[in-house]
């Protein structure tokens, strides 16, 4: 039947980079997005919950402000991820042509649980005023749930990216395909899904958190600023610890499924029994240079034996590595800010439970703005090592990502065109930010939604 | 059968991308032509309030159509996409655009800003859907051949059917927007714009009609055999049937019956993709019929299944989104708040940090110790219990405390 089920040939694009880059940059500027998404719903509902149980006005203004500010950047994240959609055709058509009956069902899922997320997002942020307070909050837990679902979708593809399955490939033809085994009934994508969905949660919870410190510090501080303070702080806080604890999970799936890449996180170059940690440091001529080696710590941690033997980027042709120095700068620059933030957040936890009150010291604070940035770079750092970890392949010892991309020329321009587009985006994200935080507070309160009452076009 | 059904769903996904999204960018186009003073103020408030509400989910049906095509027809999707590139990626720069756009117009204060922003979102709401007709147009007229970019980056988009296809998008869009428009003001009773929107929707008829019907002679100049096959059996029913839907609107219109034109001048539109899939059928690109380009049977079958079991929960949910946007009231009872009874109480801060830390140590002992899948997956719960409780232990008392 499948005639044609060789898809499309692959060509030598001169521009191999450029589109890679082009991608990374696309998916750096969704991501952080990602993150509100996944959370912030949540953290509106929590407290539109407590206006419910205590009729406290002061939750009321806060739920409303921050929906404001989780419209906007809903509707960034759209256009966003409309573009990534586009450029799997428009960069890695033979991908697509090739494997999309295999992960084509994930991102066909994933298209409706956005679907929902809008049309409840529309119903929650038209409706403040036209629904009754119960069905307005209830109008929420589906956003909640697809964001969940959304990402899971996703990242079902992305793990099966990295550890493909539910197919077989007879003479450059993809035959017994299984969708459904091949995105869900894949080891890999628990660990990552599960860390990337707190990744959001600390990501959003930190740099919400971080504006409120800022304005403490520049003395803005009542009892408004102190909630909006506290409920994503203390979730970002409890989520940072377990992050780390996750992270060492999608460890050691990496180094059963990839070794190349835990080789290339950890620069280890022989295959070694007992292989030792190298903390810092860079990688030359097959060793770390300048890094603190910790003995039988790698063999520990990857597969819980002292001993245990570790391959490394020996066992395949220098071809076949990914560049070692990017992997692995970016996992480190990942696990010290985690290892950071998860301290930040104990601390919090210890004063909080023991002085019971909030640290007064401004270095606390401080520290609170730093952490905001800090977890985005965490987050966009672990998925470059996830995603520069995995080159040359796009789909592991599958498909050469050189083999997937387009043919078509010009890609430099389309690079060039979309970094000055999203300059223009990010300033005028920020921009909006900043408008919609000067607002006075009892204006947001009175002021109808964002979209004025008036019917809509249907 | 199975190999044909999912382009029955990628159609449908395009007529209904091409009737609400496209009346959402003929709402920007009428931004740029709303002409000066206070009257013009008003008309661009009104085209933009309209849309405000349901802009994301009307802009969602592209994403579904991609999402399909590319799952069924992997190789008709790859040979589209990597041929015409160039008009993809503008459509993709005016989306971005429009979407930024359009969610910074909530944050201007000033006139000035708010004119600034609102051209730019006309201009990117002129430049998306002309680029996705004339994508169109280089499909229909043959110009994207199977391989990855194996047709001209430049022709297979720049050629009289495109610029015609894309014209034509661009003042359906317009005719849309004013009928919707038109509608909307006269539910609200507001007889000025009213008549505002009827005259641009009687002139933007009778433009898109004209451009349409003077286009037929285009296309069999340009691709003779889209114009022979667009003029036999089935095909030639639904341009009938559009020109049919067109006209009658324009009498509605004329009539001032609003909403009975709502659903005609969306028929009008959504049988030229109907009759365009009907005079092609069964073939998508040169050499490459649907059967050839469907995935396989399994795959076919998982999506089939999932969009119907998607569109089982999206129908009721749009239902709802549209009952409540066109009504503009759902449910006009409140219920009253609970007072007193706050979070706080539910779990005394004590205990719950004791829990806390016991749900942390089971996680670390099943997550990070052990190494069977079940504990695992036991271990994660723990810890997710863990973000909870040491949540709900540590905040209640921050926010009745003092600062
Ligand atoms: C706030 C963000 C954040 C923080 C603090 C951490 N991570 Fe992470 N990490 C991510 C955000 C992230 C991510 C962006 O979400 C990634 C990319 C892919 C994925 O599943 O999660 C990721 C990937 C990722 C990978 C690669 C997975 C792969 O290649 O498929 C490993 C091995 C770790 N992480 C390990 C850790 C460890 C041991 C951490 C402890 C300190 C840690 N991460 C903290
Ligand atoms: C499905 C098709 C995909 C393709 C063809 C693809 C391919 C690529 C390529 C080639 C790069 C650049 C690597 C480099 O710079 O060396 C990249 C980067 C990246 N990809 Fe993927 N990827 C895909 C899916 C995904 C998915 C599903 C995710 C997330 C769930 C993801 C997340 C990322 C991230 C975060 C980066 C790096 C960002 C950065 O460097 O700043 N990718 N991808
Ligand atoms: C190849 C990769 C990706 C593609 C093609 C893609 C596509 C999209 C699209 C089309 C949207 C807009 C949905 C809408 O219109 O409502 C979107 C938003 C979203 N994406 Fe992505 N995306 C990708 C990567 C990711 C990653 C890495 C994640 C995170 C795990 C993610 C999670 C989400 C979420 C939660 C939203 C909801 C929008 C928001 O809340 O801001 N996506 N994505």
């Amino acid at each position: 039947m499948n005639l044609l089920a060789a898809a499309l040939t692959p060509v030598h694009q001169r521009y191999l980079l450029e589109a890679r880059q082009m991608q990374a940059l696309s998916f750096a500027v969704h991501i952080p997005l990602v993150a509100f998404g996944i959370s912030f719903p949540a953290m509106v509902v929590f407290v539109e919950w407590l206006h419910r149980r205590t009729g406290d006005p002061v939750y009321r203004t806060l739920a409303r402000r921050w929906s404001r500010v989780m419209v906007a950047l809903f509707a960034v994240g759209v256009i966003t991820g409309t573009i990534l959609s586009f450029e799997m055709g428009l960069l890695w058509p033979n991908f697509t042509a090739t494997f999309g009956g295999v992960f084509g069902l994930g991102f066909a899922i994933e298209g409706f649980s956005f679907f929902l997320e809008a049309i409840f997002i529309g119903i929650y942020i038209y409706g403040w005023d036209r629904l009754s307070p119960r069905a307005h909050l209830a109008s929420a837990i589906p956003i909640v749930i697809t964001g969940f679902t959304g990402s899971l979708m996703v990242i079902s593809v992305n793990a099966w990216m990295n550890h493909p399955g539910g197919f077989h490939l007879v003479g450059g033809k993809v035959v017994d395909i299984n969708p459904l085994k091949a995105l869900f009934a894949n080891s890999y994508l628990w660990s990552e899904l599960i860390h990337m969905y707190i990744a959001g949660y600390m990501v959003t919870g930190f740099l919400v958190a971080a504006a409120y410190a800022y304005g403490r510090l520049r003395g803005r501080w009542g009892r408004y600023e102190r909630i909006a303070l506290t409920i994503p702080l203390t979730i970002a806080c409890v989520a940072a610890p377990v992050q780390v604890l996750v992270g060492d999970w999608v460890a050691r799936d990496v180094a059963v499924a990839q070794p190349v890449k835990l080789a290339a996180i950890e620069g280890l170059y022989r295959t070694t029994d007992g292989a030792s940690e190298h903390v810092l440091g860079w990688y030359t001529d097959g060793q770390v240079k300048y890094g603190i080696a910790i003995p039988h710590l790698l063999s520990l941690l990857a597969f819980h034996s002292w001993n245990a033997k570790i391959q490394g980027l020996d066992t395949v042709p220098p071809s076949q590595r990914p560049p070692i120095n990017v992997v692995r700068f970016a996992f480190q620059t990942m696990v010290g800010i985690g290892t950071l933030l998860a301290l930040l957040g104990l601390l919090y936890l210890v004063v909080r439970i023991r002085r019971r009150r909030l640290p007064t010291s401004a270095w606390f604070y401080r520290a609170v703005v730093l952490a905001g940035p800090a977890a985005t770079v965490a987050l966009i750092a672990g998925w470059v090592t996830t995603e520069v970890g995995r080159q040359p392949w796009v789909v592991y010892k599958v498909m050469p990502t050189a083999d997937a991309v387009t043919g078509a020329g010009g890609i430099p321009v389309g690079y060039g065109a979309l970094v000055v587009t999203y300059a223009a985006l990010a300033g005028a994200v920020f921009w909006i930010l900043r408008r919609l935080a000067r607002a006075p507070l009892d204006q947001i309160d009175a002021e109808s939604p964002p979209s004025p009452p008036s019917p809509a076009v249907a | 059968m199975l190999q044909t059904l999912p382009l029955v769903f990628a159609l449908a996904g395009l007529a209904l991308y091409t009737v609400l999204a496209g009346a959402d960018f003929g709402a920007g186009f009428w931004l740029l032509f709303a002409g000066r003073g206070e009257s013009a103020d008003r008309i661009r408030e009104h085209s933009h309030h309209s849309m405000a509400p349901v802009w994301e989910a009307n802009h969602v049906w592209l994403i579904f159509v991609l999402t399909v095509t590319w799952t069924a027809y992997p190789v008709f999707f790859g040979s589209i996409a990597s041929t015409l590139a160039v008009a993809f990626f503008i459509a993709a720069l005016g989306i971005i655009l429009r979407g930024a756009s359009y969610a910074l117009r909530s944050g201007t204060a000033r006139r000035r800003e708010t004119r600034a922003v609102d051209t730019v979102f006309a201009v990117a709401s002129l430049i998306t859907p002309f680029a996705l007709g004339a994508a169109a147009g280089g499909i229909a007229s043959e110009r994207v051949p199977v391989g990855n970019a194996a047709g001209s980056l430049v022709t297979s988009w720049l050629n009289p059917t495109s610029i015609l296809i894309g014209v034509l998008a661009v003042a359906s869009s317009a005719y849309l927007a004013a009928v919707y428009l038109a509608a909307d003001a006269a539910r609200i009773g507001h007889p000025e714009l009213e008549r505002a929107f009827r005259t641009r929707a009687l002139a933007a008829g009778v433009i898109a009609g004209a451009i349409a019907v003077g286009g037929l002679a285009v296309i069999e100049s340009d691709a003779h055999s889209l114009f022979e096959e667009l003029i036999r059996d089935g095909a030639l029913a639904a341009m009938i049937a559009s020109v049919l839907a067109g006209a009658a609107t324009l009498g509605l219109v004329w009539g001032r019956r609003f909403e009975a034109a709502r659903y005609s001048a969306a028929l009008a539109v959504a049988a030229v993709i109907g009759g365009w899939a009907l005079a092609r059928y069964p073939t998508l690109l040169p050499g490459l019929s649907v059967h050839q380009a469907a995935a396989s049977h399994d795959s076919l079958v998982t999506l089939v299944v999932a969009v119907i079991g998607g569109a089982v929960i999206l129908f009721p949910s749009l239902g709802l989104l549209f009952r409540l946007t066109l009504t503009g009231r759902f449910d006009p009872h409140r219920d009253e708040v609970h007072p007193g009874s706050a979070a706080a109480q539910a779990l005394r801060p004590a205990f719950g940090a004791r829990l806390a830390v016991a749900l942390l140590i089971i996680g670390v002992g099943l997550l990070n110790v052990a190494t069977a899948p079940w504990a695992h997956g036991i271990g994660v719960v723990s810890l997710f219990g863990f973000i909870v409780v040491a949540f709900f232990a540590v905040v209640p008392r921050a926010l009745t405390e003092d600062p």
